[in-house]
């Protein structure tokens, strides 16, 4: 069975197809390794074994009758538990929503159903996807498949450490400010954020809704296209998702992009320790020269209000972040105010006076730390007299930064950076200082305060053999061009490596 | 006002926020069905349910209805306006924000002009007009809870703001009848008041001047008044007792000193009532909505739907007086709304002459309107019916006693003037010698009448009445009543 686990989701759709593998055999597969392997990871929330053995086996007979079963017909996926289902819960790692059961299952959890993906469960995350650690989750920890005393990264850390750990063949998660892009990177995934309203959020639990974006993480570059083809689209049940037609991109995949031009924006490679790890630094150039070995021509670029600066202690700050915690902020303390345990959810079981005492005690009861600190910075932020000095000019900051890109891709097609500054760091390290937290996303943040496509994929290891994730960035709907590049670079140097909790 | 003990000025000075639910099929932001009446929670859905991860769409009727109020009131209808949320929690408002508009309003800088008793009109102006949803409602029937209905949660609200422009209780119910009539006049709304479709919120103040100086009083905002009658009251009762507060302490009760109250309104009392004020002044935190993209209004559109507005009540008016002779007064009764002028309108097209159509709809077709609580235009007339008969009145086919016993037969049972006139002998007769029989038989039998005419004295108009009214009834009202004059004359004269 160890084969199973070992192909990629275009692989095993592939086989599933020619009746090579059956989909019942897949999904047991995986099944399996998820009761031997993930009481030590806890990659999952819950996973519907019934379903997906009884949907496996109507893809099989569907094939047997000749029926299109779909590009991912039988394939295993996970899917971050912040995705609304009509089976099983959505908990958003919440205490709030614990029991809650969606009546609707998010679009993009259609598509992927429509072309024949059998979901195997919820993965773990950040609560309500606020985070960067998986640590905030309110139901329990999720480890790294690379070393399990390190965090998987976060938000869509249970996603990433499935896919990392051989526990479905490809998974979705959802990126506010990198979540799906820094624990790819940690994980040694591939992980893409789509430009925004290229995915409906439909069904999607809320968080930074001008940033949310859903995206697929993978084994490979062809799986994230193909993914990313699938849940792609206009949606009437979204305004803000775009109705521009998808391109095939496992049509162009293959072909190199001839005259490549890569933009290094020079903020993006601080001469500090902190801000970039020497090995991970390391590990880029090499795949920059890679990427010269292959053609491509390098040119610098300027990303002046995404800047990295490093404060005569030693703190590392960030324009683009400072604004992205503003706008998140204020919009998760907006979206979440309907969890006040009125209609549905949480509802303490101490006697209440008042409506409002109500209200406080339910949610003081089951929401958690970073998500009470997220409500109450965005409730500030939006109070009458402080509005124009945060949130206002963050909306500035986050025009001047798309501007920004605007330039740069003047000068090049792919922007290339580090997704994240470090690799892993370990459990613990960094819950009790927040800033330190948020720093972790400083070379993701800026695409979603400026809407653009985003990918990880891994590109070596570091000192303590711990995943390294290179991100590649393009201009709006530009997808098919860096899946073309990540592709170019994938076949140049394969990652020939699987974490030690894979087997 | 003035008052003569004091000789104070006082000026009442209104403004009036008046929200008025849209009467669209579906609701602002979803396609649950906007109905009044049905069972709690069944016109509802994920989405004005407020779940998780589900996003709001735009009814983009809604957005028509409220650009056709704002063009019909003068106002600017910007190029480019947006959504908002308003943060506040209430248990009837199921996402806790309620999505509004803020900065950028539909409609904008606008009037209504008003008719006075004076017979002159005023403009009231338009601050604003913006779209938003409506909240549930809390309801309090079942014992030892609060239940919450959202059937309302998520209709489209309209929200019409003026300028505190009205300073009198006349002033006040010639705006809000005349927006009344404006809204069920574009069909927009059913403005129904016991559905709670038209919501009034005065802001009142008075400005008092005594001996050279102007004194203002703090301005009280009434909440939430369902009723013309409610309005009224609350106004005319605001008034009084701000004069009297002040007049207990000039200096202390003013609007420098207390800034803005709420107050409330007792429905038994007809008074309006002191309001806890909440504990700090609400701060709804507003942000643009990142849910839902602007909306951009582009010339087409807004000419579009400014093409599908019409005349409006004064213009018809106006032209009804002008064009049709009417008075004011029926031509105010024929302007309440549209279906009633547009029957008018049509009948004068087909042929029909005004004067005789108004007088069937005002005179039978009022009466039998008011008897049903219905609208003239919904008597159940029809253009062909209201033309025909009202061709038959001019050419002397029928006369009004008959015309009217035509139509109210037609009301009743339907069917064309003609025949119902033929079936039951209420066609003038116009057979002339048959006139003279009826008129010579009644010669015959009244010698005493035709004594008291040929007399001459002051018994002859009687007499000769009497006489008219021998022949019609014989006639069964068939005669034609200039005919048998004119006979009675030529054989009695
Ligand atoms: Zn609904």
């Amino acid at each position: 069975m160890s084969e199973i686990l070992d192909l990629t989701a275009a692989e095993l759709a592939a086989a599933v197809a020619a009746g090579e593998i059956a989909a019942v055999d897949a999904t047991r597969a995986y099944l399996d390794a998820i009761s031997a392997r993930d009481r030590d990871i806890r990659a999952y929330n819950e996973t519907y074994p019934d379903e997906a053995l009884a949907r496996a086996k109507r893809i099989d007979a569907d094939r047997v009758a000749g029926k299109n079963i779909g590009p991912l017909g039988g394939v295993p996926v996970a899917l971050k538990d912040n995705l609304c289902t009509t089976h099983g819960r959505t908990t958003c790692a919440s205490k709030y929503l614990a029991d809650f059961r969606a009546p609707y299952t998010a679009t993009a959890v259609a598509k992927l159903e429509a072309a024949g993906a059998v979901v195997l469960g919820k993965t773990n995350m950040d609560e309500f996807a606020m985070g960067s650690s998986t640590e905030n989750s309110g139901l329990h920890a999720t480890k790294n498949p690379w070393d399990v005393g390190r965090v998987p990264g976060g938000s869509s850390g249970g996603s990433a450490a499935a896919v990392a750990g051989r526990l479905c063949a490809a998974a979705l998660g959802s990126d506010t400010g990198g979540s799906i892009r820094q624990p790819a990177a940690f994980c040694g995934v591939v992980g893409c954020k789509p430009t925004y309203g290229r995915v409906s959020r439909y069904g999607l639990v809320a968080f930074g809704s001008s940033l949310d974006q859903i995206g697929p993480l993978t084994r490979d570059v062809k799986d994230a296209a193909l993914l990313t083809q699938i849940i792609a689209g206009g949606d009437p049940a979204d305004s803000t998702c775009l109705g521009d037609s998808v391109p095939d991109y496992l049509a162009s995949l293959d072909q190199p992009i001839p005259n490549l031009r890569i933009g290094l924006p020079r903020e993006f490679f601080p001469n500090n320790n902190e801000a970039l790890r020497p090995d991970v630094r390391a590990a880029i150039e090499k795949a920059i020269e890679a990427y010269k070995a292959m053609g491509a021509e390098i040119v610098e670029v300027s990303l002046p209000h995404s800047r990295i600066d490093v404060g005569d202690d030693g703190a590392i700050s960030s324009f683009a972040v400072s604004a992205y915690y503003i706008v998140c902020t204020a919009e998760c303390s907006s979206n979440l105010a309907r969890f006040d345990s009125v209609h549905y959810g949480h509802r303490t079981k101490q006697p209440v006076e008042d409506i409002v005492t109500l209200y406080s005690r339910s949610r003081a009861e089951s929401l958690g730390q970073e998500v009470k600190r997220r409500i109450m910075l965005g409730t500030y932020a939006l109070s009458s007299g402080y509005y124009d000095a945060y949130y206002n000019k963050a909306l500035k900051v986050r025009r001047l930064i798309a501007n920004d890109f605007k330039a740069a891709f003047g000068k090049c097609d792919v922007i290339l950076c580090p997704t994240t500054p470090t690799p892993a760091f370990r459990l613990g390290e960094k819950t009790a200082n927040p800033i330190e937290m948020y720093m972790a996303d400083i070379y993701t943040i800026s695409l979603n305060l400026a809407g653009l496509p985003g990918l990880s994929l891994p590109v070596g290891l570091s000192d303590e053999n711990l995943p390294i994730g290179m991100q590649l960035i393009g201009p709006v709907l530009c997808e098919e061009n860096l899946f073309r590049a990540a592709a170019m670079y994938e076949r140049a140097r394969p990652a020939q490596w699987l974490p030690p909790c894979a087997n | 006002m003035t008052n003569t003990a004091q000789t104070d000025t006082i000026q009442p000075v209104v403004g009036l926020e008046i929200h008025v639910e849209l009467a669209t099929e579906t609701k602002m932001f979803c396609r649950c069905r906007n109905h009044f009446g049905d069972p709690p929670n069944t016109n509802v859905c994920p989405v004005c349910l407020g779940m998780p991860g589900v996003l709001p769409v735009m009814n983009g009727r809604a957005v028509e209805f409220a650009m056709k109020v704002g063009l019909a009131l003068n106002c600017t209808v910007p190029g480019y306006t947006k959504w908002d949320r308003k943060n506040y929690y209430y248990p009837d408002l199921p996402k806790n924000y309620q999505i509004s508009q803020y900065d950028l309003p539909l409609a904008q800088n606008g009037f209504l002009e008003i008719p006075l008793s004076s017979g002159e009109t005023k403009q009231i102006r338009v601050l604003r007009a913006h779209l938003e949803e409506d909240a549930g409602k809390n309801t309090h029937d079942i014992p030892g809870c609060t239940g919450v209905d959202l059937n309302r949660a998520g209709v489209p609200l309209l929200e019409i703001v003026s300028e505190p422009d009205m300073n009198s209780v006349e002033e006040v119910m010639g705006y809000a009848k005349s927006m009344h009539r404006l809204v069920r006049w574009l069909g927009v709304s059913e403005a129904n008041m016991q559905m709670g479709h038209m919501r009034f919120e005065p802001n009142i103040n008075l400005h008092i001047t005594r001996g050279g100086v102007t004194y203002k009083t703090p301005i009280v905002e009434v909440k939430n008044l369902n009723s013309f009658r409610a309005l009224e009251n609350a106004v005319a009762f605001e008034i009084q007792r701000q004069y009297d507060e002040w007049q207990g302490n000039p200096e202390g009760f003013v609007l420098a000193k207390l800034g803005k109250q709420n107050r409330g309104y007792d429905d038994g009392t007809c008074k309006t009532v002191f309001q806890r004020e909440k504990e700090e002044a609400h701060d709804y935190r507003y942000l643009p909505d990142p849910d839902l993209v602007p909306v951009t209004v582009s010339d087409e559109w807004r000419q579009r739907v400014a093409g599908e507005i019409g005349e409006l009540p004064l213009a018809r008016r106006a032209r009804f007086m002008a064009d049709y002779g009417l008075n004011f007064k029926d031509a105010d009764a024929l302007t309440q709304d549209a279906p009633t002028g547009d029957l008018l309108d049509q009948s004068v097209a087909a042929g029909a002459e005004a004067k005789r159509c108004v007088n069937l709809l005002l005179g039978r077709g009022a009466a039998v309107a008011n008897e049903r609580g219905c609208a003239i235009a919904d008597i159940g007339v029809t253009v062909e019916q209201l033309a025909e008969l009202a061709k038959m009145m001019s050419a002397g086919d029928v006369n009004a006693t008959a015309a009217d016993k035509i139509f109210e037969k037609l009301l009743a049972e339907g069917g064309q003037p003609r025949a119902i006139a033929e079936k039951q002998g209420l066609l003038t007769v116009k057979d002339l010698g048959q006139v003279e029989q009826w008129v010579d038989a009644a010669i015959a039998a009244n010698p005493q009448a035709v004594e008291e005419i040929q007399s001459g004295g002051k018994k002859q108009k009687k007499a000769f009445g009497f006489l008219t009214g021998q022949v019609m009834q014989a006639s069964k009202g068939a005669a034609p009543p200039a005919e048998v004059q004119k006979l009675l004359q030529q054989k009695l004269g």
